[in-house]
């Protein structure tokens, strides 16, 4: 493990940002964004959430996939997908790392997703572990440790030292070519991040969500929870924005849309939301035709469509983002506790 | 809050219990005491989660357009400011005023938990109301506010404690204060800058827009049945910016498209995820308005004719309006 003081960060970015592209968060606006450093943007690596997740560095909201030119009764294909550079995503949570895996599982699955695995293999993902989780938080709900955070290299900042240890081989050879800012760690700092762990521990363990279960979220629960009256409740408040989806780590759908360009079409891919009216929409129109079953799709998706098809594992890394920014309040902890384990007994 | 609580749920239990209303619509109570959400009451056992403090931003009117049109009647809880929306949806045949009970409902202004954590108070697990203090429960230990320093902006330039349509109300008696306030002050020093300089400002606050429609679909003047950003024939159908003006776009179409209509009700800015302030667009239409065609509120009543909508001599010239850009 490696160590660096606080005070030298920014010859750490200048050094990183020297022969790629180095994203953190950063605020810009009032809210704090993964954005491109450089030295004069305002580091925020003290917000815990940004507002939408590091997602996009990987599956960004809206790229293009090909072109089309026609001429006469001709049509050209144009290969002009956006080039992926060698980056760097600095201080990215537990949770959003462990979301990672998570459109790993959906992107690389064949046939593989080229757009998304060419960003993967040229992102080098630098965690920070937590120190002041929110309420909001419920990371621990789905296995994560905020206190250790995955990606190709971990980080802590424990009062005024940055603690860096590499997790992969990846991680490793990115820190071979950095190490002379750092110095070793040493014994004593093993023990003062040890501690420092063990307050973050806790914290968790007294976070009000600690406790959520979700004992009941199963492939036997389908029938039963997809036919369950709550839903009818629990969606009558949504007002069908696509925050919750806009702003999660875990949700990857999209949508594919031509843009008449006056001289041909662009292809581009964009996110979706099941809470749109228009969500999958095909040639005989919509399967959800109400708020209530495009409402249940977001969440039968990730409580039981995904771990059904996953081996148990969840669509949620409990970020706690949603909880914060539904206009309305509704959200994924609201609908495990109504729809939890008393349905299923 | 607590006596008006109290007092309200007192009169919502009676009159379903005699049968006047069928249904409620208020809000329930969620998981940390700040984060309510509108909900249904079918009876008056249900009546146990209802909540009314100062976390009941939610701007009940637009679900009264479903609402009003399924069988029986519904009382709405209704603060003054949500009355001039009800009354611009009655105006625009939106919702059948008979199956709609307005409980008007005393407001002494709705917090911003955006506002509390901006003063560095985290993990929030409990927020009390007690007169202008605020004691706040977090993970971190307790801690203290002013609840003047944390009120929404909607709040802060509050039209007033007088509801425009109601059925009955339910008042404490108390006093409330009111803030003193010009809601056109941001309006006016984005006039005084220039232009590249207000260009800028609206790139830099609309370029954080992620599309998500929350202040479209929270807003209870967005009332189309089919929006045209959401039609797949009408062109400009989108989810995501094709180019990266294309949000600005989607926002002055928006602003456009409630001229004269929007109440200055705040809910745009309050949902918004990414903190664009776009209640400014909307007041910079009012204010101009208010200026060409006399001063006008939406939502004011149910059948006056809006500034956008009629035609009088006095009506400014389109030259005047053209020159203008925020100078007399």
């Amino acid at each position: 493990m490696y160590k660096i003081s606080t005070d030298h960060l920014t010859e750490l970015f200048s050094s990183i940002s020297h022969d790629r592209a180095l994203y953190m968060p950063i605020e810009k606006n009032g809210q704090v964004q993964f954005d491109r450093w450089m030295e004069d943007k305002k580091v925020r690596l003290d917000a815990l959430n940004t507002v939408k997740s590091p997602k996009d560095l990987f599956f960004p909201q809206s790229e293009n996939i090909v072109a089309f030119k026609i001429k006469g009764k001709n049509i050209s294909i144009i290969e002009n997908r956006d080039e992926s550079e060698p980056f760097v995503v600095f201080g990215v949570r537990a949770c959003d790392a462990a979301s990672f895996d998570i459109l790993d599982m959906v992107f690389l699955q064949d046939p593989v997703d080229t757009y998304y695995k060419a960003r993967r293999d040229n992102g080098i993902v630098v965690t920070l572990a937590c120190s002041e989780p929110e309420e909001t938080c419920f990371c621990s709900v789905f296995g994560i440790d905020a206190t250790n955070p995955s990606g190709d290299i971990a980080t802590w900042i424990v009062d005024d030292m940055l603690y860096w240890e590499s997790l992969t081989e990846k991680g490793e050879r990115f820190t071979e070519t950095i190490k002379d800012l750092f110095e070793s760690a040493d014994f004593l700092d093993e023990e003062a991040l040890k501690s420092h762990k063990e307050d973050v521990e806790k914290i968790i363990e007294k976070l009000p969500l600690h406790d959520l279960s979700l004992d009941g979220f199963n492939s036997e629960a389908m029938d039963e929870k997809f036919n369950s009256p709550k839903w009818e409740e629990l969606s009558e408040a949504c007002i069908g924005c696509g925050t919750c989806t806009f702003i999660c780590p875990t949700c990857q759908c999209y949508d594919i849309r031509d843009y008449d360009t006056g001289q041909g079409i662009q292809r581009f891919r964009c996110w979706d939301s099941c809470m749109y009216s228009d969500f999958t929409r095909m040639a005989h129109g919509n399967p959800r035709t109400s708020q209530v079953e495009r409402f249940r799709q977001r969440f039968m998706h990730k409580l039981i469509y995904f771990p059904t098809n996953n081996d148990g594992v969840y669509s949620c890394v409990g970020c706690g983002r949603c909880v914060a920014k539904c206009p309305v309040s509704m959200n994924i902890v609201k609908v495990i506790k109504a729809m939890g384990v008393d349905e299923n007994v | 809050m607590q006596r008006i609580f109290g007092l309200i749920k007192d009169r919502v239990g009676a009159l379903l219990a005699d049968g006047t209303v069928d249904r409620v619509i208020g809000w329930e109570k969620g998981e940390f005491l700040y984060d309510h959400t509108p909900a249904i009451f079918n009876a008056e056992d249900d009546l146990v989660d209802l909540v009314y403090d100062g976390f009941c931003a939610s701007n009940l009117s637009k679900y009264l357009i479903d609402e009003s049109k399924k069988d029986g009647k519904i009382l709405a809880l209704l603060k003054p400011c949500d009355t001039y929306n009800f009354n611009q949806l009655i105006k625009e045949h939106r919702i059948n005023r008979d199956n709609v009970y307005v409980l008007g409902i005393e407001c002494r202004g709705m917090l911003d938990i955006d506002k509390i954590r901006a003063l560095g108070i985290k993990g929030i697990e409990k927020v009390e109301e007690q007169g202008d203090e605020l004691y706040i429960q977090t993970i971190y230990g307790d801690k203290t506010c002013k609840r003047n320093e944390v009120l929404l902006e909607k709040c802060i330039n509050c039209k007033g404690k007088e509801h425009v349509a109601y059925d009955e109300l339910v008042t404490s008696g108390e006093d409330i204060p009111q803030v003193e306030s010009n809601r056109f002050e941001d309006v006016e020093k984005l006039e005084a800058m220039t232009s590249d300089e207000r260009f800028a400002f609206w790139r830099g606050e609309l370029s954080k827009c992620i599309r998500c429609n929350a202040c479209r679909n929270v807003c209870p003047i967005c009332s189309c049945v089919e929006c045209v950003f959401d039609n797949k024939d009408s062109v400009v159908a989108s989810k995501a910016n094709t180019d990266e003006f294309e949000e600005n776009l989607f926002h002055i179409i928006r602003a456009f498209h409630v001229a004269g209509r929007c109440t200055d009700c705040g809910e745009c800015s309050r949902v918004c995820p990414q903190g664009i302030p776009l209640h400014l667009l909307n007041r910079k239409i009012i204010k101009d308005i208010n200026e060409f065609y006399g001063e006008y509120q939406a939502g004011q009543d149910t059948n006056s004719l809006g500034p956008l909508t009629d035609f009088t001599k006095e009506d400014v010239e389109p030259s005047i309006i053209t020159e203008k850009g925020g100078e007399k």
